[in-house]
């Protein structure tokens, strides 16, 4: 067992691996799901499948908005922001992702005013700072970075400033799940839930995949004992024969969700019906954002305000 | 941009009561509290930090419990880089 004495409260996690075990005993293969990048790293980093007995297989899940941004979006980014006077601003993590000509950064060299933000509301300084250009944000991410791109579009319609435009790439985690539940390649037991995502849409939106699906879902935190707690209460939940929805990270996560980044995100964001997810030819799924066209040539990508109202 | 950053409300703005000062071990950023307008931090209150917002209140171990982790997932400089950058501080 890698790591365990490094972790916090090591004496509980050897305690719940050894629950787990017992939980499992040896007669079936468990099959679990972590949607979530960021539980994926967190097992891979924490050695959690050491941890694990060989009849618990965590599959990874499509939880990274990075991984999943087809470079077809990248392209059309970056085609827009190659018009005169464009500012193409998006978070570090796009900055290497490669499009058919080339990174975000490999346009900066060739002379492309690319710009690395670390936050939406700083996209929108940006515009401020430089009324004579566009700025263009990239905007990318799971329901955690949506909402703060809605209210960044809201403050500049109220701010009435109109040199900033969002090219959206926001997903949302539902529709993927969905995706991968109606994939019949795709034999799955339960689920392990998003962390941060569930702060912002709460645990209710989960319900079908319990009810409908009969599918245990828990919400999960992200250190090594909240990943092997949700363990143990997906594995009670199929000995017992229940479907539910759990919150193991109850500290963090409210059941409602936050209702005014939600509030945000339905005010501003339309649903598509399709977007294509990369990596997951097995579905296309429904994204957040819209195709409204802009005025001044830009076509078919960046959602100007006051178009997406 | 995935990253969940605990920091502590410092000061919030007399002016623009969305926007707020946080220490986050001991750098100070400005951030933007316009996502907790049903449950508004006070002074002194820890929150989870998603791109430059607020997004949900905790508790100050829970923040300290964050910390760790992210320490343990190799992710503090990257925490940290984010945070230093909010405000179009230390960018580009």
């Amino acid at each position: 067992m890698r790591f365990v004495d490094e972790f916090r409260e090591p004496e509980l996690i050897s305690k719940t691996a050894e629950e787990i075990r017992r939980l499992a005993g040896r007669e079936r293969h468990y099959r679990m799901m972590e949607v979530c990048g960021g539980h994926t790293h967190a097992i891979y980093r924490f050695g959690l499948k050491d941890i694990l007995p060989e009849n618990i297989e965590l599959i990874h899940g499509p939880g990274c908005p990075v991984c999943v941004l087809p470079m077809g979006r990248i392209d059309d980014g970056l085609s827009i922001a190659q018009q005169p006077d464009v500012i193409f601003a998006a978070f570090g993590d796009m900055m290497r992702v490669p499009g058919t000509q080339g990174s975000p950064l490999e346009h900066k060299a060739r002379g492309m005013d690319v710009r690395i933000v670390y936050s939406p509301s700083d996209a929108l300084k940006l515009a401020r700072l430089n009324p004579d250009k566009h700025v263009m944000f990239f905007a990318i991410g799971f329901e955690t970075t949506a909402p703060s791109t809605a209210l960044t579009m809201m403050r500049a319609k109220a701010e009435g400033i109109r040199n900033f435009s969002v090219f959206c790439n926001h997903v949302t985690i539902i529709p993927a799940i969905r995706a991968i539940l109606d994939s019949p390649d795709m034999r799955l037991d339960a689920f392990i839930g998003p962390g941060h995502v569930s702060t912002v849409i709460g645990c209710r939106p989960y319900e079908w995949i319990a009810q409908n699906e009969r599918k245990p879902i828990v919400v999960s935190g992200f250190e090594p004992l909240d990943i092997l707690q949700s363990v143990v209460m997906l594995l009670r939940q199929l000995k017992a024969g229940e479907a539910r929805v759990e919150n193991q990270y109850k500290r963090v996560v409210p059941w409602e969700g936050n209702r005014a980044a939600l509030k945000a995100m339905a005010q501003v964001f339309q649903l598509r019906p399709y977007f294509e997810w990369r990596g997951w030819d097995l579905f296309r799924s429904r994204h957040c954002g819209s195709t409204t066209s802009t005025p001044n040539g830009m076509r078919n990508s960046a959602l100007r305000f006051p178009a997406s109202a | 941009m995935c990253l969940a950053i605990p920091g502590k409300i410092v000061e919030i703005s007399s002016d623009n009561q969305d926007s707020a000062l946080v220490d986050v071990v001991g750098v100070r950023r400005k951030i933007d509290l316009g996502l907790l307008q049903d449950d508004k931090p006070t002074l002194g209150d820890w929150v989870l930090i998603h791109v430059g917002f607020a997004m949900s209140k905790i508790s100050e171990q829970d923040a300290a419990d964050q910390m760790n982790t992210l320490r343990m997932l190799g992710e503090i400089d990257g925490a940290m880089q984010e945070i230093q950058g909010y405000g179009l501080e230390d960018v580009n």
